[in-house]
């Protein structure tokens, strides 16, 4: 193997008269010793490549609007973060209230400190939503099916450690923003029957956001949390291998491919690669300088803000609360939504159109047609909800668990087996079309949910325009 | 296994033999282990009392610095202290038992409207307007030798407001 990743297809002289033999000899034979520093240098780095790729791979799957790169962007993202995070820890203090003087002097006293401290920042959200559309990418490709639902399941556990990694940090800084965050966020814990209290108050470390909440999160942030993820990339790149590498990219109605063309991963993939991670690094280093990190004041327990928001990828949560009691809000949905994703690669398990996009032409205009519904029936009811429908008063007698809480969760219950019966019969719709169809509906309603939550909540939370928002400042 | 076990049981022996009791004895140190340690860990890791004065019983002040039908902030010791007409004591936690944002008086509309997501109170605490599930939670109040004491160790939840809450001089 690692022979023929030395020596790229130019160099490998087959002519006519090598018979099987001479072919089996030359591949028996050490690899050639290099003779100068260059070349030797150059077979160090190439053996440490070929420890995480392969030596050769499907040309395929070299092709840019399949992989559009995420996986590797958010490789390179969570190197970033390590990178900076390890040299933001020498300027760091875990103690209530100097984490907050701590900041201030790092952005005021330390040599690019303030750059250091934006691309951990813009790196750790740009993150979330890389490992999103990395997410979305893979669905659309139908790449999750088995043997693939291992690294699917990795990838959410990695999912749920990176917005882990992101709550825990955003406590960190110790401004207002930080502070109303986690009260709010952790506040949901409070909500998981009967042992929501004293998860709550060991997470927190007492009864309410303090320095010890501050230690904790700091604990989990820079030890549980990383190693964590760490782990978990090492096993989700082993799988990759061990899966045979990606699924092959094909176009709708197109064969499955059995004997792919290969090509050697130096220079082919790493080239690529290599310019993919510098653009990405010039990108986020320049968006760095011109865009800084936000702070606020420092933490007052007594004065929350208004509008108090949630950290922006937790805004469809925050939105669900407005509709929902917290229960079924913070517990009951993304509990089932969870479930629902992690029994994907079960339920739809056919590998019949792997690596094309949403299946088939058809399935393109389905998942088209969801989203348009989606995007339709969400705002339609998010406004409905907030003018009109009063669930707590029309059934006033109920206690508000039911009536705000469980019938309007069977209420979207009900609409959507009603939209999932419309694809099964009315449009006559495979197991594989329903799956698309309701999990594209789903994604794009949690997309309006998070516009609305960012853009259209004012103070109060009022559901207001953007513009009318920012003129009120 | 095979079709003929060999019998290495006697039958004047105990029922439980060397290997299962082993066994058994195996898997009971193993479980003790568990849980010695994550008893321990949960131990170590079990909430700090809080530090400072929220956690304590606070002395808000004399009887007579509250005048009756007022509402007063006592930050320290997160709560509000509410005097009502008849000149009873309430204290109410300060955080919206929604999630937990801290909520404001506002002494114009005499209620407690909460800026995270619109929960509105009244002076006894009680539920004017959801999404809070339930009223603002109380403290303990003393009253000794004039003094008004507020017990914030632990916060009260109550489904409703009833006047044995209150507390009179
Ligand atoms: C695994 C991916 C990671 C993510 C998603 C992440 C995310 C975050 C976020 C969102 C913040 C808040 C920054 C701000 O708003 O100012 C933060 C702060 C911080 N992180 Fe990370 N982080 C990650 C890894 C790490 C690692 C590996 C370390 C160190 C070993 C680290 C050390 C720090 C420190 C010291 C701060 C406080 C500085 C500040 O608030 O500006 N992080 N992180
Ligand atoms: S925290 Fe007060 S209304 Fe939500």
């Amino acid at each position: 193997m690692r022979r023929r990743a030395t020596i790229s297809p130019d160099t490998t002289n087959r002519t006519a008269a090598e018979t099987g033999l001479d072919r089996a000899r030359k591949r028996l034979k050490p690899p050639p010793v290099p003779t100068d520093d260059r070349a030797r240098s150059r077979l160090v780095l190439d053996t440490m490549i070929l420890h995480l790729h392969p030596a050769r791979i499907p040309q395929r799957t070299l092709k840019w609007t399949y992989t559009w790169g995420l996986g590797g962007l958010a490789a390179l993202l969570v190197t970033m973060l390590v990178t900076t995070g390890v040299l933001l820890l020498t300027n760091y203090t875990p103690t209530a209230p100097d984490a907050y003087l701590s900041i201030l002097a790092l952005r005021s006293n330390v040599w690019f400190g303030d750059l250091l401290r934006n691309v951990h920042h813009w790196s750790a959200n740009l993150l979330i939503v890389v490992a999103v559309l990395h997410l979305l990418r893979v669905f659309f490709t139908g790449a999750y099916r088995p043997p693939r639902e291992v690294n699917w399941i990795f990838g959410i556990v990695m999912l749920l450690l990176i917005l882990g990694a992101n709550f825990t940090g955003y406590l960190l800084p110790w401004d207002q923003l930080a502070f109303w965050a986690i009260t709010v966020g952790t506040s949901l814990i409070s909500y998981v029957p009967f042992i929501g209290g004293w998860l709550g108050s060991l997470l927190l470390g007492g009864p309410e956001v303090s320095g010890a909440t501050l230690l904790n999160f700091y604990a989990l942030h820079i030890s549980f949390v990383p190693l964590s993820l760490f782990v978990l990339m090492a096993l989700h790149f082993w799988r990759v291998r061990k899966d045979g590498g990606l699924t092959l990219p094909r176009a709708a109605g197109e064969a499955p491919v059995e004997k792919p063309r290969r090509v050697t991963t130096i220079p082919y993939l790493i080239r690529r690669e290599t310019v993919w991670a510098l653009s990405w690094i010039a990108i986020i280093l320049t968006f760095s300088v011109f865009v800084s990190a936000p702070l606020e004041g420092i933490a007052d327990p007594n004065l929350s803000p208004n509008p108090a928001k949630a950290p922006w990828y937790f805004m469809g949560l925050q939105e669900l609360l407005l509709h929902f009691h917290p229960f079924v809000a913070a517990i009951v949905i993304p509990s089932l939504a969870l479930a629902g994703i992690i029994s994907l690669p079960f339920l739809d398990h056919l590998t019949d159109h792997e690596g094309i996009w949403f299946r088939s032409g058809r399935g393109r205009s389905l998942a088209m047609l969801a989203a348009g519904c989606s995007l339709a029936l969400s705002s339609a009811w998010i406004v409905a909800d907030d003018l009109f429908l009063d669930w707590a008063a029309w059934l006033g007698n109920w206690p508000t668990i039911i009536s705000n809480g469980f019938i309007p969760l069977a209420i979207a219950v009900m609409v959507l087996a009603l939209l999932d019966l419309w694809v099964d019969k009315g449009l006559d719709g495979t197991l594989e079309e329903r799956v698309l169809f309701l999990f594209t509906f789903l994604a794009v309603s949690l997309v309006v949910l998070t516009i609305v939550g960012i853009f259209f909540r004012g103070p109060g939370m009022e559901l207001m325009w953007p513009w009318s928002i920012a003129s009120g400042h | 296994m095979n079709e003929q076990p060999i019998d290495i049981t006697h039958s004047d022996e105990p029922a439980v033999d060397r290997r299962s009791f082993l066994k058994i004895a195996g898997i009971a140190v193993g479980a003790l282990t568990v849980a010695e340690l994550g008893g321990i860990g949960l131990a170590y890791l079990h909430p700090r009392t809080a530090e400072g004065d929220f956690g304590s019983v606070i002395t808000a002040g004399a009887v007579d610095d509250f005048p009756p039908g007022s509402v007063t902030h006592v930050t320290n010791g997160r709560f509000y202290l509410t005097r009502f007409d008849d000149g009873g004591f309430l204290a109410l936690h300060q955080r919206c038992t929604h999630l937990g944002c801290t909520v404001p008086w506002d002494q114009a509309t005499e209620q407690f409207v909460c800026p995270c997501h619109n929960s509105q109170f009244d002076d006894a605490g009680s539920v004017l307007n959801p999404p809070a599930p339930r009223p603002l939670d109380r403290f303990a109040v003393t009253i000794d030798a004039g003094m008004v004491l507020i017990d914030t160790s632990s916060a009260i939840a109550r489904d409703d407001f009833d006047g044995s809450q209150v507390v009179y001089a």
